[in-house]
């Protein structure tokens, strides 16, 4: 890479860090005063009839007494120390309980996310490169089902087939790969429908083109055509579905560990927002923004390097 | 031609809407009366001369009634959340558009950030601060989704304010307001249908997903996402509790997503017909081609 294309490259990855921490600072802020609007936790976490001065000691103590101005600078203070805060409800670091749910998720969603790729991109190729023939007929429905079917659905309908009637994989909880793969292809199956369809697209446009004739003119059989002249091409809209499909299962997450009582951090949140647990949910909102603030960030990365014209024009040429 | 394609999922919709419009008049029993002694009875069942096609749930209502109902929940929201926030988004994306400046600026940061966050957890946290309620995952899904059809407005009306008859009205001394209401929306508003009708079934599951784990419709409503929560709690002995909620809302969704596919294809010539037909028979007489639809897809995902 030239001298002028690498400035180029790491002034545009500058704008988007900015942007990206832009837009960081507003998600907290935002999250920060809603959730003060919202209410009072210390009425839920007192006991049942305490009085009205144990609240106002509880209150106090959890610091929810002060301005609330007063309580943003404190946290924003802290959060540059690397202090989220302690949990009202489980009284210890907020930090502490996120990163012993942390290895659960990553798991499951990494899991996922490759199953979903391979599926995803191996059906819309076939599906491209098999227009009209038994193939396509075959997938294009299994596509559409999958698209329609909520993970919920999903999950028990695996549950009821797999653990109840079959009894051949266990329905809850984590201990060993056994328990890994229903919940996988519960959160895979959306995400793979997805990245089937987009595939599809994105190989037929492809087809079209020129250096495709050109390439299939000089007698290139498919396996070639599809390493050597589609794969470069019709890596940055992919790329682009992954990126979105990383948001997506880390969302879906929330459900699906609910199904299968997987102790990762959608079932974290769900208790987080129940317990009103104000130091816990902010923490989580941000380390989600930032997973998600990440995966964008190494995905312009990605453009940049796969595809060099997104430096020139500022934009992924894909979709 | 293909309008099957269209009138298929449109008339099983319809069917849907009716179902929920009638309810009272369809459904075979209260979908919250509790019969006791008839409780986790399978389909089909008859107990003391009541028959239950699709059997009862844990607390002996009858399952159907409860799905009968719970579509009105399903349908409402999913309505709603995307008449709101289409109305809100296009109306953000035409101004952003129209005005341009310091504006729009400001509105498409504000995009931005608002799909910066991953919006399932945005939707948890908005119904955790305003409280679980029926117009309360109406306000959140639509303050989660409004963006879709700001930058889609946005991106359009920049094209469509240099475009002759709107430089013609500009340049005629037409006022701007009369602009953007005669020219500009008629342009906005069949890609801001497209997009509400891709949204629709993602909006079904949305609602069903919050309800699922509690942060949506509140018991006793029946919705579909409750009564699949309700009927997981039962999976190893009860099958139908999970089963027929679920059949109703895939249902619903594969219709709607094949009617959002139809009507995208429709207003999307590009798309209409395989490329290689249409090379041989040139200017149908069909209006230019716009490629809306791949950004579409990918917002869609």
């Amino acid at each position: 890479m030239r001298a002028g294309a690498a400035a180029a490259v790491c002034r545009y990855l500058g704008i988007r860090l900015g942007q990206a921490l832009i837009a960081l600072f507003g998600v907290t802020t935002a999250v920060f005063f809603a959730l003060r609007l919202s209410g009072d936790p210390a009425q839920l976490l007192a006991p049942q009839g305490a009085s009205q001065a144990d609240i106002a000691a509880l209150r106090h103590q959890l610091g929810l007494d002060a301005p609330v101005w007063r309580q943003y600078l404190d946290y924003l203070g802290n959060l540059l120390h690397g202090d989220l805060g302690y949990s009202y409800v489980q009284h210890e670091p907020a930090l502490t309980l996120i990163t012993q749910r942390i290895p659960y998720t990553v798991n499951l969603a990494l899991a996922a996310l490759v199953l979903s790729a391979v599926l995803g991109v191996g059906a819309g190729m076939v599906m491209a490169l098999n227009r009209g023939r038994w193939p396509e007929r075959v997938l294009t429905p299994l596509v559409l089902v999958g698209q329609a079917m909520p993970a919920f659905w999903t999950g028990i309908l695996l549950i009821l087939v797999f653990s109840v009637t079959f009894n051949l994989l266990p329905s809850t909880g984590f201990n060993g790969f056994d328990s890994l793969i229903l919940p996988a292809v519960t959160l895979a199956s959306l995400s793979a429908a997805t990245i089937a369809r987009m595939t599809r697209g994105a190989v037929l446009e492809q087809l079209d083109r020129d250096y495709i004739r050109t390439a299939r003119s000089k007698g290139a059989g498919t396996a070639r055509l599809v390493t050597r002249h589609l794969a470069r091409n019709i890596s940055i809209p992919i790329l682009t579905v992954l990126a979105l499909e990383v948001a997506n299962l880390l969302g879906g997450s929330v459900v699906t560990e609910l199904i299968f009582a997987w102790p990762g951090i959608g079932q974290l949140t769900v208790q987080s927002v129940d317990g009103r647990d104000f130091p816990l949910i902010q923490a989580i909102v941000l380390l989600a923004a930032v997973v998600y603030i990440a995966v964008n960030f190494v995905t312009d990365i990605a453009y940049a390097v796969l595809d060099p014209r997104v430096t020139t024009t500022g934009k992924a040429a894909g979709p | 031609m293909r309008n099957h394609r269209t009138l298929v999922p449109a008339i099983v919709i319809a069917l849907y809407v009716l179902v929920a419009l009638c309810a009272p008049l369809i459904a075979p029993f209260d979908p919250n009366h509790a019969d006791l002694a008839a409780r986790l009875s399978g389909p089909f069942a008859t107990t003391h001369g009541h028959f239950h096609l699709l059997g009862t749930d844990g607390l002996g209502r009858d399952v159907l009634s409860r799905i009968i109902y719970g579509s009105r929940v399903s349908l409402a929201v999913a309505a709603a959340t995307v008449l709101v926030s289409g109305a809100f988004g296009v109306t953000l994306g035409v101004v952003a558009g129209w005005r341009r400046g310091w504006l729009a600026a400001v509105i498409m940061r504000l995009a931005d950030i608002a799909l910066s966050v991953p919006f399932f957890l945005l939707a948890i946290l908005v119904v955790a601060v305003l409280g679980p309620s029926l117009v309360n995952v109406v306000i959140c899904l639509s303050l989660v989704r409004w963006p879709r059809y700001t930058r889609i407005a946005y991106a359009n009306v920049l094209e469509t304010r240099e475009r002759g008859f709107v430089r013609g009205a500009v340049a005629v001394g037409a006022p701007g307001r009369w602009i953007v209401l005669r020219h500009i929306l008629p342009e906005v508003a069949p890609l801001a249908v497209v997009v509400g009708t891709l949204e629709l079934g993602l909006m079904v599951v949305f609602e069903a997903s919050l309800s699922f784990i509690g942060l949506g419709v509140q018991p006793p409503t029946a919705s579909w996402g409750s009564m699949l929560s309700d009927g997981q709690q039962y999976v190893a002995s009860a099958w139908w509790l999970a089963t027929f909620p679920g059949l109703a809302l895939f249902g619903l969704v594969l219709t709607v997503n094949l009617l959002g596919d139809a009507v995208r294809d429709r207003l999307d010539p590009r798309r209409r017909v395989p490329r290689r037909v249409r090379r041989r028979r040139p200017g149908l007489g069909e209006p230019a081609a716009e490629p809306i639809t791949t950004a579409l897809e990918a917002d869609h995902a």
